[in-house]
């Protein structure tokens, strides 16, 4: 059998009770040169995705890029249709009556942001994703209850299992334990 | 927070206020003198020019002090940190109201002005009405003293209203009474029904009888989402100018900048909404007693102010608010506001300028737009200079935050928290 190089521990996390001791380990974490971080609330809470620095991701960009192609398309479409394909005369208006078509350009600029945002977010997120060693930890049922996770993977390159457990311990969470793979 | 703490107004608001009035005189006096030069000029009655071009002032102003009394209704039936610390700047717009019916006396004045056959509103010409018929059917309602009553019944229900949310905002100061908090909040819903209706009828009275063989039915609804754009862009403006004084430069957060922005993004899309579907079921429709009221605006250079308005009013605006960033930092969210306030005179310009041919006669043309766009600016920013000092005036009189309202340490604290 090949030999693998994984590590055998996926990573150390803390588990608090509340969330504000959450959002000061996060920023205790992230201030020590930890980047590779996850954290984990049972509802949003702002202050601890910026507090990890996940904020930024390119989904912006993503959502502005459906939009502006499913509303260039949907214009089209409809020039397409009214002038080329099948041009009909409703009132005597021209057959490029570009306010008619308006509407539906809007309606599809919705549409190509929201199957972009969609979509674009299962590929950022990698959902669905059937098995993630997180769920080994043994509270980690209660992050969707009352308690606040958070994790240092060890891939990262400041990772040192007693060091950075230690370091986690003192942050004040309830526990800190071991993610195994 | 401690006592000595009561953000009161700084010492700025006094000294920009005395600025403001005398801006504010020149401007309108100029005004006056531009409209009356320019108007004789292009044929349109001099006096009534005047009047029409103070129309627009009167509109902006009175738009931002409903507006606002919409805005603080919203706010108080939403909760949330941006309506508590923008909350003062919007109670002072409100408590503007009663000197907005003072600058409502010269609209009834114009009623009485008939210049060579001409008027602002032409349904108040008793020899134009009885030669058309339908002026004639519209009598009952469009006759001077039912406008004047009309237009009194409107800021009698505004200033009510907003005299109860001000006072009871200002006992919660002293008292910091909880039940205040769910009456301001049961009697907004009431608010926004209110001026939703009354608004609806200011805007058919003031904005749409100029043009009294022309009708829309959404007129009230682009003219309400005009006033609550200019409250806010109004209100933003003022939060980013009090933002550099002692006390404020601690209580406006980022975050408050940023909710802003995102309700200045909504109104900027509202109003284009409304707008353009006003155009395009018009357009559509093609009928000879609607239809006349874009052909005079897409002729003879207006169709370029149309352009205008799309790209401005609409596509710059949203375009720049869709940044996080520029909603987050003052200095350059106050440029897209500034924006904005410019965009709604111009627009009221669009809408209220060219009915001076609605009687049907000659196109307007490239040269009209110089006669009308000149003086009515000039009176926008003179009402508009005069409206501030009375406003500023106002916002002197409070804490420039509701100091007693429970959530306001929160409000503050978790902001500066976030960043």
């Amino acid at each position: 059998m090949r030999k693998t190089t994984r590590p055998p521990l996926y990573g150390l996390i803390a588990e608090f009770d509340n969330p504000s001791d959450a959002v000061a380990a996060a920023r205790r974490v992230h201030e020590e040169g930890y980047r590779i971080v996850d954290a984990f609330s049972p509802y949003p809470v702002e202050e601890l995705s910026e507090a990890i620095g996940v904020h930024r991701t390119h989904m912006p960009l993503i959502v502005l890029i459906g939009g502006l192609l499913g509303g260039t398309l949907g214009f089209l479409l409809q020039v397409y249709v009214e002038v080329i394909s099948f041009p009909i005369n409703v009132g005597g208006k021209p057959y490029y009556s570009w306010p008619a078509f308006i509407p539906v350009t809007f309606e599809c600029t919705v549409l190509g942001a929201a199957l972009f945002a969609v979509f674009g977010m299962l590929a950022l997120n990698g959902l669905p994703e059937p098995y993630h060693p997180v769920f080994n930890a043994p509270n980690f049922a209660l992050a969707s209850r009352d308690r606040f996770f958070v994790l240092v993977e060890s891939r990262d390159p400041l990772f040192e299992r007693e060091r950075t457990a230690e370091f986690l311990r003192s942050l004040g969470p309830l526990e800190v334990t071991d993610v195994e793979h | 927070m401690d006592a000595t703490h009561r953000y009161t107004a700084p010492d700025a608001v006094a000294r920009y206020r005395g600025r403001a009035l005398l801006a504010g005189a020149d401007f309108l006096v100029a005004g006056v003198v531009l409209a009356y030069t320019l108007g004789s000029y292009a044929g349109y009655g001099g006096f009534v020019q005047v009047f029409r071009s103070y129309l627009v002032g009167f509109f902006f102003c009175t738009g931002i002090a409903v507006g606002s009394l919409a805005w603080l209704s919203l706010g108080h039936m939403t909760g949330g940190a941006w309506a508590l610390t923008s909350r003062r700047l919007f109670e002072a717009a409100t408590r503007t109201l009663p000197f907005c019916l003072v600058l409502f006396i010269p609209v009834v004045v114009s009623l009485f002005v008939h210049e060579g056959g001409r008027s602002l509103y032409e349904w108040t010409d008793a020899a134009r009405v009885a030669g058309d018929e339908a002026l004639k059917h519209k009598q009952p309602y469009l006759n001077i003293p039912f406008f004047v009553v009309r237009g009194v019944i409107y800021f009698a229900a505004w200033f009510f209203l907003a005299n109860l949310l001000n006072r009871w905002s200002a006992e919660q100061d002293t008292t910091g009474d909880p039940r205040l908090r769910r009456k301001m909040q049961d009697i907004s819903g009431v608010v926004i029904l209110v001026v939703g209706l009354t608004a609806t009828f200011a805007a058919f009275d003031w904005g749409m009888s100029l043009e009294p063989h022309w009708f829309s039915t959404i007129y009230g609804l682009i003219v309400l989402s005009g006033w609550g754009l200019s409250a806010l862009a109004f209100v933003i403006t003022v939060a980013t100018f009090l933002r550099h004084h002692e006390p404020m430069n601690d209580a406006y957060q980022p975050l408050h900048f940023h909710d802003w922005g995102k309700l200045l993004l909504t109104l900027v899309m509202l109003y284009a909404y409304f707008a353009f579907s006003q155009f395009l079921i018009t357009w559509a429709g093609n009928l000879p007693e609607e239809i006349p009221f874009y052909l005079r605006r897409l002729h003879g250079g207006w169709q370029a102010v149309g352009l205008a308005i799309i790209l401005f009013h609409f596509a710059l605006p949203f375009a720049l608010l869709l940044s996080r960033q520029r909603k987050r930092e003052p200095s350059r969210l106050r440029r897209v506001a500034i924006l904005m306030l410019f965009m709604r005179v111009f627009d009221l310009v669009f809408f209220f300028a060219p009915s001076v041919h609605a009687g049907g006669e000659a196109e307007f043309g490239a040269r009209d737009l110089l006669t009308n766009f000149v003086p009515m600016f000039s009176m926008a920013l003179g009402v508009g200079g005069i409206w501030l000092w009375y406003y500023f005036g106002q916002l002197q009189t409070r804490p420039l935050l509701p100091l007693g309202a429970p959530e306001l340490e929160e409000a503050i604290a978790a902001a500066a928290e976030h960043h």
